[in-house]
């Protein structure tokens, strides 16, 4: 193993309007089953990493609750594993994590304390595929200090919330601008990085002793002509999901036969938290189509170009259309459902009507009381 | 020193032969059930939600499946430090070697590993039926009655009861008599084939009648135990409980599962049942698919229609074929333009485009009339059933069949193929 893993979860993710109202967007449903940091994680996996740290600072506890072992994740239990560092108050520290930096300087005992040579960060808000070990002979190869993983931006998504990043033939960053107002540039930082492990201790202290404290603009981007920062290409699928509407479309992607051919049957796999939930039911009355239909289900009427999470409830008589319905959500009888996010836990009052438009996905959030036999 | 109240002991070595080329090369509680269950997940879940956390598995036929999907008990939470599951094959002795001769016979050959965990009472059950049943209430009955031997017993039609061992039991629920497959029964409490010994009575029992040829429970150790005038009591059991016994008992408790409210339910919070589950993803429901009253495991994708059946996780289904009344289980592939009544089809299967299962008319079955019995095309795991056959009521198929191996491109009602070589 050459490698240690450390996964960014602690982002507060604002533009996810109400839905990162109680938790963190590492930690948001994605695509049926799983949960966002289910692939930074299973790709760590994947790569061979044996021994993960999960950095999270904000509404940690739905992350908490999905971390619950290692073992969902096969990492090591014995030999490495997966901690979950939130911040605490000690005798030399009473902050919380200030910025990524910081959140890595806060558990540099981590890093001290590992063996392994390199380490891979990533965040822990993207849906992608990748094997570390190619991006780490790519690092090797290059004498890179710092190997930056970038992609195409997806179509439709907008780079001022990317880091953008310009490169020579030789793949050698030249310029690296964190949120640009405007931008020329369709390449993008996914957020994933490599490096040697003694480098980043040292430039994570040195940043610290400077009062830096965020790793892209205090360490990538200062250091972007001094130390040798090379550009990685991944071009297969990658999808940041931290607004509404990537969100949206991202869940919908899987809706395509190739996107679930590559994640769902595709080697390798991603892996998940175990829910052990019954199959999905289809009673009289259901008529779903072009739909992803998640355990635990039950189904009594209309679904239509959909994500269904797990445990969702349609009574009868229901619309549901393009929309996004996360987990353990009940819908009484003659619910008419378009266009709309429907949060986690809601119950829908029957005979209720919700519509959002195609370019402006309604969120709803209905706690409601439930009745249920 | 090591001590647990009550252990479980469960039997799951059976062939279950009367399920033909379904176990063919499975043993009977590692059949699939439900969409996405094995039939053992039932006793095991049932054990965990009792507070019984010691279990013994007593394996002998086709163990590799049941092997592999019990594991160290992770799914079960029955990874204990102390106790937990574990599995007991038979094994060689220095003296003698011998496979497990019979339900008692195999409980005996595992003295010491019940021993160790320095019992009271030993929980014996059967890897072979379908129900949710906390046995921790009938261990408050069997001691409330002082009992030495809990038999679990449930009330059936009494027409039908001639087909069961049938306990006669006084007001106090004491047994007075045995009838074993009367045929006037004078009771109509069937034994469930689940007891709560206390462990010295077992013990004994066991020891007493270690020279006896193929000891069964049923046969020889619960005689005994009445004609040393031991307390035994009949604890009613008044849920659901399935034997999945044949063919046909199995195809009706999976279909039982897709009714609207089901007698035996599957998504209540309560009483959970947990299983290994190796699929994760979504099932897909393409755009002219039709689905309706059924129940479908993880990573199926569903592109024709399929009507009142069961599919397990990790099945296709082809555009434009018809399902109906079937039970399809785990990773099966089915082509397009099927017309499917009435199968069952094992694990890993591959059926071809165009194929129809289940024509014509009932006949009765050429293989074996006391298995084949129902009007069901039987497809064991790891078949294969090329393009464009059609299949008739009453058949079994098992093994990669071939175009040459239809007579005409038809298998008539009644018939079966059955391929070797792959044993």
């Amino acid at each position: 193993v050459k490698a240690i893993g450390i996964v960014l979860a602690g982002g507060s993710g604002k533009r996810m309007q109400e839905l990162s109202n109680k938790r963190a967007v590492a930690a948001m449903p994605v695509a049926g089953s799983y949960r966002c940091i289910d692939f930074a994680l299973s790709n760590m996996s994947n790569s061979h990493i044996q021994k993960v740290a999960v950095l999270t600072q904000y509404n940690s506890k739905s992350l908490n609750e999905h971390l619950s072992s290692s073992k969902w994740w096969d990492f090591g239990r014995k030999q490495g594993g997966l901690f979950v560092f939130t911040p605490t108050m000690t005798v030399d520290n009473n902050f919380w994590y200030r910025g990524t930096a910081d959140a890595i300087y806060q558990n540099i005992d981590f890093l001290k304390k590992s063996h392994e040579p390199y380490v891979v960060i990533s965040g822990g808000d993207c849906v992608c595929k990748i094997d570390y070990n190619k991006v780490l002979q790519y690092h090797i190869d290059k004498r890179a200090d710092i190997t930056v993983v970038t992609a195409k931006l997806p179509e439709g998504d907008d780079p001022c919330r990317y880091g953008t990043v310009k490169f020579d033939e030789e793949g050698r960053i030249t310029d690296f601008e964190e949120k640009p107002i405007m931008t020329d540039s369709d390449i993008v930082s996914t957020g994933i990085y490599v490096i040697r492990r003694r480098q980043l201790i040292e430039l994570i202290e040195k940043s610290a002793q400077d009062g830096r404290y965020d790793f892209v603009s205090d360490v990538l981007i200062r250091y972007k002509n001094l130390k040798r920062i090379y550009a990685y290409q991944l071009d297969s699928y990658w999808k940041n999901i931290a607004t509404v509407e990537s969100y949206y479309n991202t869940n919908m992607d899987f809706l395509k036969k190739d996107v679930r051919d590559y994640f769902y049957r595709e080697y390798p796999e991603v892996y998940s938290k175990v829910d052990d939930l019954p199959p999905a039911k289809y009673n009289p009355g259901a008529e779903v189509k072009n739909s992803l239909i998640s355990s635990g289900s039950i189904i009594n009427s209309k679904v239509e170009n959909s994500v269904l999470f797990k445990k969702t409830y349609v009574g009868s008589n229901c619309v549901i259309k393009n929309s996004i319905i996360l987990n353990d959500v009940y819908i009484g009888d003659n619910v008419y459902i378009e266009n709309c996010i429907v949060e986690s836990r809601a119950t829908i009052r029957a005979n209720t009507t919700y519509i959002g438009a195609p370019d402006e996905i309604k969120i709803v959030v209905e706690k409601n009381d439930r009745y249920m036999m | 020193v090591i001590k647990k109240e009550m252990i479980a002991m469960l039997l799951a070595g059976g062939q279950g032969s009367r399920l033909g080329v379904l176990t063919k090369k499975v043993a009977k509680p590692a059949v699939a059930f439900g969409g996405k269950y094995r039939i053992i997940d039932f006793p095991l879940s049932n054990c965990i939600n009792s507070g019984v956390d010691t279990v013994g598995v007593l394996t002998q036929y086709q163990p590799l499946r049941l092997n592999t999907h019990i594991g160290i008990g992770i799914p079960w939470d029955l990874d204990k430090n102390v106790g937990g599951v574990t599995i007991l094959p038979p094994y060689e002795k220095s003296t003698s070697s011998e496979w497990y001769t019979g339900t008692a016979n195999a409980i005996y050959q595992n003295i010491e590993y019940m021993e160790s965990y320095n019992p009271e009472y030993v929980l014996i059950l059967s890897g072979d039926h379908i129900y949710k049943m906390d046995y921790e209430v009938m261990l408050d009955f069997h001691k409330a009655n002082n009992a030495d031997v809990t038999i679990a017993a449930m009330p059936v039609p009494i027409e039908e009861a001639s087909r069961f061992g049938i306990l006669i039991a006084d007001e106090n629920k004491q047994i007075t008599e045995f009838e074993e497959k009367p045929a006037n029964p004078r009771s109509n409490l069937a034994s469930m084939g689940i007891y709560i010994f206390s462990w010295k009575v077992l013990k004994e029992a066991l020891l007493e009648l270690s020279e006896q040829q193929n000891c069964d429970f049923g046969k020889h150790i619960i005689p005994y135990c009445f004609e040393q005038n031991k307390r035994l009591f009949a604890y009613e059991y008044n849920g659901y409980w399935k034997d999945v016994g044949t063919l046909g008992s199995y195809w009706e408790a999976n279909m039982e599962l897709i009714d609207i409210i089901p007698v035996f339910n599957l998504y209540e919070e309560f009483w959970r049942i947990y299983t290994k589950s190796d699929k994760l993803p979504p099932q897909y429901i393409a755009d002219n698919a039709k689905i309706e009253k059924c129940i479908i495991g993880e990573g199926s994708e569903i592109y024709g229609e399929v009507y009142n059946s069961v599919i397990g996780s990790g099945v296709i289904i082809g555009a434009g074929t018809v399902i109906r009344d079937s039970i399809v289980m785990k990773d099966v592939v089915i082509g397009e333009n099927c017309k499917i009544d009435k199968a069952l089809i094992a694990e890993n299967t591959k059926i071809g485009t165009g194929v129809e299962l289940g024509i014509g008319e009932y006949a009765e079955s050429k293989l074996d009339p006391k298995v084949y019995a129902f009007d069901l095309v039987t497809i064991g795991e790891n078949s294969e059933v090329p393009d464009n056959v059609k299949v008739g009521k009453n058949t079994a198929i098992s093994g990669v069949t071939l175009p040459e191996d239809y007579n005409n491109g038809v298998l008539e009602s009644g018939d079966y193929i059955i391929k070797a070589g792959d044993f």
